[in-house]
C-alpha cells in the first residue's frame, strides 16, 4: 500500500489547527469568569439564569413543532408521489430545494410583508405559528432528502398492496406502515432540523421571538464570558444532534450539509 | 367488500393499468397540503417581493425601487458581499479541496478519513452566532490567538480586525471549507484509481497527471461547489450580524434587509422589497450555474 505524501499530511495539520483552535479557544475563555482561575463560574451563572431556561425551552418546543408538522407533510406527500405520480417527482424536488434560493432574512422579510396585518404578525401566538412554519420551510430540503432515500430503500408499493389486502385503510398504511418503515431516516432529517432550529437566530431575531439564538445575542451585550460558555453548548448541542445523524445514518445515504448562517 | 378487492386488483395488474390511473383528479388530493404550505410560507412571499418591488406606496407600477438600488450605499454593500462571498468560496473552496484530497488520498488511515467527514458534518452545521463568538474568543483584542502572538512579540491588532473584511472572510470560511469536504470527497473518491494507472504507465508524472487528467474531470464539480459556497456565503446573516452588531457600518446586503424590517427609521418597504429581490436574481443565478455545472459533474462521476 501507497503512503499518504507530505502534502497530503500538511494540509491534514493546518486544517486541524483552523478547526481546532476557535474551537479549544471558545472552551478557554468560557472558563475564565472568575478572576485569576480556572472553573465553571460561567456556565453556573449562565445555567442559573431564568432567561437560559425559558429560551432554550422555547426553542426546544419549537423544533419538536417543526420536526412534527414537517414530518406530517413530507412523509405523506413523498409516499404518495413514490406511489402514485411519480411524474411530480422533479417538480417536489425542485420545490424543495428552494429555501436554499431564499435565504432566511429574504424569507422572513417576505413572511412579515405578506401576513403584515394579520393575525399571524399582529399577536404573540401568530408570530410563533410564523416561525415554526417559516422553521418548517428551512427543514424541506433535508426532510424531503431524508424521507425520499428512506422510501426508495422499501418496495412502497409491495408494502401498500400488502396492507391494503388485509383490509388496511390509508390512515392505517400510512402510520402503521410507512411511518415506521421510514423512521430511521424521518430521524436523520429530523437531527438535522433539530440542530438548525435551536442555533437560528435571524428568523426569531426578526420576528421577536424569545428563542436561544437571539438569546445568545442578546446576553453578549451586557456579558464577556458567559456568551463563551453559551456558545460551548450550542456547538455541544449541534455536535450531538448530528453526531446521532451520523450514527444513524450509516448506510442510509447522506444529508444535503449546511445550517443556519 | 374484502372479497371482491383481491379479483379488482388481478383485474387492473392483469390489464397493466396504475390502480388509480382512471381517477387521476383524487390522486392529486394527496399531494394538495405540501402544496398549500410552500405556497402559502415560502412561494407567495418570495412573488410577493417580487411583484412589490414594482410597485409604488400607491400600487402603482414603477421602476423607481429598482433604481433606487443605485444609491451609492446599496451598491457598495452588493459590491462588498458580492467580494466577501467570492473570496471566502475561493479560499475556503481551495483549502476544503486540499483538505478532502488529503484525507482521500491513498495510505491515509481509514480512522482519520473517517473523523475528518464526521467532523466536516458537524461544523458545516455550526450556527452563526456561537461560531462568530468562538472567532472573538479567538482572534479578538482579548482572543487566544491574539494573546499567544503578543506573548511571543507580535501585535496584530490595529493592522488586522475581526470586524473587518479579512475578519468576517476569515470567519465564514470556516463554514465554507467543511461544505467543500463533504462534496469533493465523494467526487475525488470517483476518481478512477485505472486512470491514474494507465496515466503512469504511459510515463506521466503526478503533477502531469492532475494537469492533464485529474483537474479536468473535477473541474465541473470543483466548479460547481465553489459556486454553491458563493450562495452559502452571500445568504449568511447571523455571523455578520454577530461580528458587525448590525450597527451603522452594516455593510452585507443580508444586514441590510434585516434592518429594513426591524427599523422603520429607513424604512421605504419599495426599497426593501428591492434589495431582497436582488438577493433572490443574484441566488437563483447561483443556483441555476450550480444545477448545470453539477450536470457536466456527471458525465464522468458517477455516483
Amino acid at each position: 500500500m501507497r503512503r499518504a505524501s507530505y502534502w497530503s499530511w500538511l494540509w491534514l495539520i493546518l486544517g486541524s489547527l483552523y478547526f481546532a483552535l476557535p474551537l479549544l479557544a471558545t472552551f478557554q475563555f468560557s472558563l475564565l469568569a472568575k478572576k485569576g482561575e480556572i472553573g465553571l463560574t460561567a456556565y453556573a451563572s449562565v445555567f442559573r439564569d431564568s432567561g437560559f431556561a425559558s429560551s432554550f425551552a422555547f426553542s426546544f418546543q419549537t423544533a419538536l413543532a417543526t420536526i412534527v408538522i414537517s414530518a406530517l407533510l413530507i412523509v405523506p406527500t413523498t409516499y404518495w408521489v413514490h406511489l402514485r405520480l411519480p411524474e411530480l417527482r422533479p417538480l417536489i424536488e425542485f420545490l424543495t430545494l428552494l429555501p436554499f434560493v431564499v435565504p432566511a432574512v429574504v424569507l422572513v422579510f417576505g413572511l412579515s410583508r405578506s401576513y403584515n396585518r394579520t393575525p399571524l404578525t399582529n399577536s404573540h401566538g401568530g408570530l410563533h405559528l410564523l416561525l415554526i412554519a417559516a422553521y418548517v420551510v428551512l427543514s424541506f430540503p433535508y426532510m424531503y432528502r431524508a424521507v425520499d432515500t428512506g422510501l426508495r430503500a422499501i418496495n412502497v408499493r409491495a408494502l401498500t398492496e400488502a396492507a391494503q389486502s388485509l383490509g388496511a385503510r390509508w390512515p392505517t398504511i400510512l402510520f402503521r406502515v410507512i411511518f415506521p418503515n421510514v423512521f430511521v431516516a424521518l430521524l436523520s432529517g429530523a437531527f438535522v432540523t433539530f440542530a438548525i432550529v435551536m442555533g437560528e437566530f435571524t428568523i426569531a431575531a426578526l420576528l421577536a421571538q424569545p428563542a436561544f439564538g437571539p438569546y445568545i445575542n442578546l446576553l453578549s451585550s451586557s456579558k464577556v464570558y458567559e456568551p463563551s460558555a453559551l456558545a460551548v453548548v450550542s456547538f455541544a448541542l449541534t455536535w450531538a444532534s448530528i453526531g446521532l445523524l451520523q450514527w444513524l445514518s450509516r448506510g442510509v445515504g447522506q444529508n444535503q450539509p449546511g445550517g443556519p448562517r | 367488500m374484502a372479497q371482491t378487492a383481491p379479483t379488482d386488483r388481478n383485474v387492473r395488474q392483469a390489464s397493466g393499468l396504475a390502480p388509480v390511473a382512471w381517477r387521476p383528479s383524487w390522486a392529486w388530493l394527496g399531494v394538495l397540503p405540501f402544496f398549500a404550505f410552500i405556497g402559502a410560507f415560502l412561494i407567495w412571499p418570495a412573488a410577493e417581493i417580487v411583484v412589490l418591488s414594482f410597485l409604488d406606496g400607491r400600487g402603482q407600477p414603477t421602476l423607481q425601487n429598482v433604481r433606487d438600488l443605485g444609491q451609492p450605499f446599496i451598491v457598495t454593500s452588493y459590491l462588498y458581499t458580492i467580494e466577501l462571498s467570492a473570496v471566502t468560496a475561493l479560499l475556503g473552496g481551495l483549502a476544503g479541496f486540499l483538505l478532502a484530497y488529503a484525507v482521500t488520498s491513498a495510505g491515509m488511515p481509514r480512522w482519520i478519513r473517517a473523523a475528518v467527514l464526521s467532523f466536516a458534518g458537524v461544523a458545516s452545521n455550526f450556527a452563526g452566532i456561537p461560531l462568530a463568538f468562538a472567532f472573538i474568543a479567538t482572534l479578538g483584542q482579548l482572543g487566544l490567538v491574539t494573546q499567544g502572538l503578543r506573548y511571543v512579540g507580535i501585535s496584530i491588532y490595529p493592522t488586522f480586525s475581526l470586524y473587518s473584511f479579512w475578519g468576517l472572510a476569515l470567519t465564514y470560511i470556516y463554514f465554507q471549507i467543511p461544505l467543500m469536504v463533504l462534496i469533493m470527497a465523494p467526487a475525488l473518491d470517483g476518481l478512477r484509481r485505472e486512470w491514474r494507472e494507465a496515466a503512469e504507465s504511459l510515463g506521466a508524472s503526478p503533477w502531469q497527471y492532475w494537469r492533464r487528467v485529474g483537474l479536468p474531470i473535477l473541474l465541473p464539480s470543483l466548479l460547481g461547489t465553489m459556486v454553491l459556497l458563493f450562495g452559502n456565503a452571500f445568504g449568511a446573516h447571523a455571523t455578520a450580524f454577530a461580528l458587525t452588531g448590525g450597527g451603522s457600518q452594516a455593510s452585507v446586503v443580508t444586514i441590510l434587509i434585516g434592518a429594513q424590517l426591524s427599523s422603520d427609521a429607513f424604512s421605504n418597504p419599495g426599497l426593501g422589497n428591492a434589495l431582497a429581490l436582488g438577493m433572490i436574481v443574484i441566488m437563483a443565478l447561483t443556483i441555476t450555474l450550480y444545477t448545470w455545472l453539477q450536470r457536466l459533474a456527471e458525465r464522468w462521476l458517477q455516483r
